[in-house]
């Protein structure tokens, strides 16, 4: 009984998108950490990608306004910091559907910024024309969990998902 | 209610506050898109730390406190960040270096944060942590590439360290509030030291020698840029208080 609301309310939430990168829905993020119902009130968990990032706020309005209107009123959504969010997280579907949107997703060996400094890039895909003749032009990019990359060989610029 | 562990928390989230409100006088004017784009993400890192921080020591001095009435209503004597991230962006220079200062300093910080017996701190440490290590490894590339680079850039660099290298001793001398709070800045220092000494000779630098350390920033004792801050980041609340977007 219990699970099969568990399972309707995770449902809301993968219709649920960022608004940073609208093509992919929270759970995809892996940021959804726990669904849970305490004292007749249900509980969403989620955790930030970055400390700063600026969707979170947003993200918990539309939990809450998704959830009441599919029947789940008074919704509480909680933030959890521990353990931090990589992006290991990520779902294969949310890969899949970053490299169709023109975002290269996250490598699958986790690489997380080393300490060494000039270290050597990350071989990264072009999500364009699939070559790994790429180039890190910055470790920031439009957003606080992207690099950006060019391609050597189309040439085009790209953003990298990157390893966190 | 814990007025060390409060005051602890603020100093905290007081740092990178006001590092972030310093930096994101860039936004717009960075030296090249991409380094905008850089400085601006780091010190979008830095504020969320800050509204971590703040929400935590919010929730634990109750009566009303909220994130927004600590950064927004403090005065300028209730604010304990150091004086090192309150100093003037000045130019790039100063900019790169104050920031390698600083995320060298929070990179050991936070490592030694990750073993807090308090677990929501642990857990923004561990947070920042991973945000820290970039910051490091940006700040720390920038400050190699100007002081080995041009005659102009490397003079630039020499001047940032001159003027910057007097706040550094203040990060490391504790406040009454940090005693008892499960770091130890007397273990951070010779990591930090090791750190900068080799990055300063990488960048082909004259290291600084033994010279007067500025303090009193931790225990609100500012130098005068810390006002003009306040009165701009502050000016929405106190003009329109409760005002929100």
């Amino acid at each position: 009984m219990e699970n099969s609301n568990e399972i309707k309310i995770r449902r809301v939430l993968e219709q649920i998108h960022d608004p940073e990168i609208p093509v992919l829905s929270i759970t995809d993020m892996g940021i959804v950490r726990e669904v849970k119902e305490e004292a007749g009130t249900w509980v969403i968990s989620i955790t930030p990608t970055y400390s700063g990032c600026p969707a979170m706020d947003m993200i918990a309005a539309s939990i809450k306004m998704e959830l009441s209107a599919q029947g789940y009123p008074g919704a509480e959504v909680r933030f959890v910091l521990s353990p931090a969010w990589t992006t290991d997280w990520m779902t294969e579907a949310g890969k899949e559907k970053l490299k169709a949107y023109g975002i290269a997703p996250p490598n699958p060996r986790q690489q997380v910024c080393r300490d060494e400094l000039f270290a050597p890039d990350e071989a990264v895909q072009c999500p364009h024309c699939g070559s790994w003749h790429t180039a890190r032009i910055s470790e920031f990019g439009s957003t606080a969990c992207k690099a950006l990359y060019r391609c050597e060989d189309c040439k085009e610029p790209f953003d990298y998902f990157k390893c966190h | 209610m814990n007025q060390k562990k409060t005051s602890y928390i603020l100093h905290l989230a007081d740092n990178s506050l006001i590092l972030g409100q310093r930096n994101s006088e860039w936004c717009g004017h960075g030296p090249v898109l991409e380094q905008d784009i850089a400085i601006t993400n780091i010190t979008l890192d830095l504020v969320g730390q800050a509204r971590s921080l703040y929400q935590y020591a919010a929730s634990l001095l109750g009566e009303g406190t909220t994130e927004d009435s600590l950064a927004y209503l403090r005065t300028e004597r209730e604010f304990l960040n150091c004086l090192l991230v309150e100093q003037p962006k000045a130019d790039w220079a100063h900019t790169v270096l104050r920031q390698f200062f600083f995320s060298t300093y929070q990179y050991y910080l936070c490592q030694q944060l990750l073993s807090h017996p308090d677990a929501q701190l642990a857990a923004i440490a561990e947070k920042s942590l991973k945000e820290v290590r970039y910051h490091v490894r940006w700040s720390g590339e920038w400050v190699i590439r100007l002081g080995d680079g041009t005659t102009e850039s490397k003079q630039r660099l020499q001047l940032a360290l001159a003027a910057l290298w007097p706040y550094t001793g203040e990060l490391f001398m504790p406040a009454a509030y940090e005693s008892g709070q499960g770091t130890d800045l007397s273990a951070i220092r010779p990591l930090w030291n090791e750190k900068v000494q080799a990055v300063l000779r990488e960048a082909t630098l004259d290291l600084p020698g033994e010279t007067f350390m500025h303090s009193g920033g931790k225990t609100g004792v500012h130098t005068e840029h810390l006002g003009f801050i306040l009165a701009e980041m502050q000016y929405m609340q106190r003009t329109y208080p409760g005002c929100e977007w």
